[in-house]
């Protein structure tokens, strides 16, 4: 199965699963979204439930916030996530804010979902990732899948939460394919999974690097490199436990990230690794980011920009080499 | 455009019951009380700041006396009046505008924050116009599961100029969704007047045939025809008919904030609408529509005294223990995002 169609089949699963979860979004009913990620749920579950909205993120992220402080559990999608900045002031002042403010009084229940990440050619203000500024806000829950299967599993858990998630979806994996087990899939928040064994060195990634990192990990066992992969899956919360694990057995930590370099969560997964079991650490961790600049449009730039897996190869090997 | 302005003449309207009458005018009086005590605790520096509505209470009033349970209010960050509208008790809502521990929201949310889910008090916004889409958000959900639950959701004229308010209204009419968006108009935009930086003379009724909706403006005075035009609102929002969009215009008496002199208004103008106070004025009305002047005179000692008693309530109460920092950032009542 595709990660696209995981999408649709996880909102699929969860409406069918609790009548209170609806979608709300521009073009998710009848153009059935403009990533192909809602076909069909509008044919199944009606306009009560599917609901096509006005170029309007401010109201459809608030109609959520409302939804969801009166019993619902609403999944909003904000096609791509720069868009999630146009109603910002509703995710950070008024979503993440809510159940603190309010003493508990009002936790809220809800998903905006969005794509993210580079690599189409989509430039500036439709390619970014999102997921730091996103996991540094106290309140939000993130969360990005990297397979189909996790995509409806993590899906399941962050409709089912009673606190609000921000839903990360990667475009650049949409037509990836992966296994997917039938019926439906429940998974869990804040588990991060060892995905490749290795006992040389630990990477760490997210997304669409979660895949770079593997192929990256491949070749440098040619080489006689053995990396462990974790594919974080849920930035907040954050399974420490397993990372710190990961490195205590390694020694070496390398982070993989599309953000920008500064303040990317690579630099606080390293700060906690650093922080908490320095003595474990036969290397300085190192950060792979995007360099400190907005995504160019070009093939070629927008290549040079974004983590490859040659960069994660060489980082890796410059890594041993200064040891 | 259908202008279908209310006039300020009560005679021509259905009068509320005496009943609802006396009600409107309890509200006002407890808000009235409420805002000077508050008002004298803050100026002996005991609290933090906050916006006072004295001068604006017959608007929360008249809707306290319409709205029931299941219905939702929300309010901006002046909105301790739409809060003791909504029959929150005095004591939690003084402890939070102190910052306490028995505050309705345990001292975390102050002021701008007051929210007590239970009443329908759906929460106090210190963003402009960020909960006119919660509101409709509210409305959504009433529509979504069958209820005729209406939401009421009150903001200020300066909202009118930002993006969320015509995403919000929009919105709400093409769904045809159970909420009234109320404008108080107070005329200005914290220091600066209305006019100045808006388009329109009338900042929200003229705006509303943009999405579909009559004009309606109305005396924010008057309890009386404020009451009609929130009939009207409610009914047709129960009815399935759609949202409204109503501006009352009034005036605050005291500065945008606490600590807001307000003397960017001219005398002349503050000295007009102080004249014009609502608590007095409804106060004569009912004395000459034949509700004994003891009788009201009776209440306003008796609110009085429970005005004293939160004020002795929340200036007793303790202030909130240091670790309830680190709770209720999650729905666990946990703040960890780590394991």
């Amino acid at each position: 199965m595709t990660y696209r169609a995981a999408v649709t089949r996880a909102i699929q699963q969860e409406m069918r699963h609790d009548d209170r979860v609806f979608l709300i979004g521009e073009d998710v009913a009848k153009p059935g979204g403009v990533f192909k990620t809602t076909g069909g749920l509008l044919d199944e579950f009606g306009p009560r439930r599917v609901m096509d909205t006005p170029i309007s993120e401010q109201a459809i992220i608030g109609a959520a916030m409302g939804a969801a402080s009166s019993g619902l559990r609403p999944i909003a999608e904000m096609m791509f996530a720069d868009f999630v900045l146009v109603a910002q002031d509703l995710v950070s002042n008024q979503i993440a804010k809510s159940s603190y403010m309010t003493n508990g009084q009002l936790p809220l229940p809800l998903v905006i979902r969005f794509n993210a990440g580079g690599g189409l050619r989509f430039g500036a203000q439709h390619s970014q990732s999102v997921e730091n500024w996103l996991m540094a806000i106290p309140g939000l829950k993130v969360v990005a899948p990297s397979t189909p299967a996790d995509v409806i599993g993590l899906m399941a858990a962050a409709v089912r939460d009673p606190d609000p998630v921000m839903f990360v979806e990667h475009k650049g994996l949409l037509s990836s394919k992966g296994e997917v087990p039938d019926g439906d899939i429940v998974d869990e928040l804040g588990k991060a999974k060892v995905v490749r064994e290795g006992r040389d060195a630990t990477i760490v990634a997210v997304g669409m690097m979660v895949g770079r990192a593997l192929k990256a990990a491949e070749f440098l066992a040619a080489d006689g490199v053995d990396c462990q992969v974790i594919d974080v899956r849920s930035l907040v919360p954050l399974d420490t436990t397993t990372i710190l694990e990961a490195v205590r057995s390694t020694g070496r930590l390398i982070t993989v990230e599309e953000n920008p370099r500064l303040c990317g969560w690579g630099a606080e997964i390293c700060s906690i690794v650093v922080e908490e079991i320095f003595s474990s650490l036969t290397a300085a961790p190192v950060r792979i980011t995007t360099p400190h600049i907005p995504l160019p449009h070009a093939g070629v730039l927008e290549d040079a920009a974004i983590p490859s897996v040659d960069r994660i190869m060489e980082t890796v090997r410059g890594a041993y080499a200064r040891v | 455009m259908t202008a279908t302005t209310i006039e300020s003449d009560a005679g021509t309207q259905d009068v509320p019951s005496s009943e609802v009458r006396r009600d409107m005018y309890r509200l006002m009086v407890e808000i009235r009380h409420f805002e000077k005590r508050w008002m004298r605790i803050f100026n002996s520096g005991k609290t933090g700041p906050g916006h006072s509505s004295i001068g604006m209470e017959a608007i929360a009033a008249a809707f306290g006396t319409l709205l029931g349970e299941g219905d939702k209010t929300y309010a901006t960050y002046r909105g301790h009046a739409h809060t003791l509208a909504r029959g929150v008790p005095m004591n939690e809502t003084m402890a939070e505008l102190l910052g306490r521990a028995t505050g309705l929201n345990g001292g975390k949310g102050g002021s701008m924050h007051l929210t007590s889910v239970d009443h329908g008090m759906m929460g106090s916004y210190a963003i402009i116009g960020a909960h006119l889409p919660v509101a409709t958000g509210a409305a959504l959900a009433s529509k979504y599961k069958g209820e005729d639950t209406v939401t009421v959701c009150f903001f200020g004229d300066g909202t009118t100029n930002i993006g969320a308010f015509h995403e919000a209204i929009n919105l709400a009419a093409i769904w045809s969704l159970p909420v009234i968006f109320v404008c108080e108009n107070n005329q200005y935009m914290e220091y600066t007047p209305i006019r100045d930086v808006t388009a329109v003379d009338r900042p929200a009724a003229d705006r509303a045939a943009s999405y579909g909706l009559p004009a309606i403006e109305v005396d924010g005075n008057d309890p009386d025809l404020l009451h009609a035009a929130a009939s009207a609102a409610i009914e047709r929002a129960r009815a399935g008919q759609g949202p409204s969009l109503i501006e009352a215009v009034t005036y605050r008496h005291l500065g945008h904030a606490s600590a807001d002199p307000g003397k960017y208004r001219p005398q002349e103008e503050i000295d007009e609408w102080i004249g014009r106070d609502p608590v007095p004025m409804y106060k004569a009305r009912l004395v000459e529509a034949g509700v004994p002047a003891e009788d009201l005179d009776e209440m306003e000692q008796q609110i009085i005294q429970r005005v004293e008693q939160a004020a002795d309530f929340a200036l007793a109460s303790p202030l909130p223990a240091v670790d309830t920092l680190m709770t209720n950032v999650w729905a666990n009542g946990d703040s960890s995002w780590r394991r």
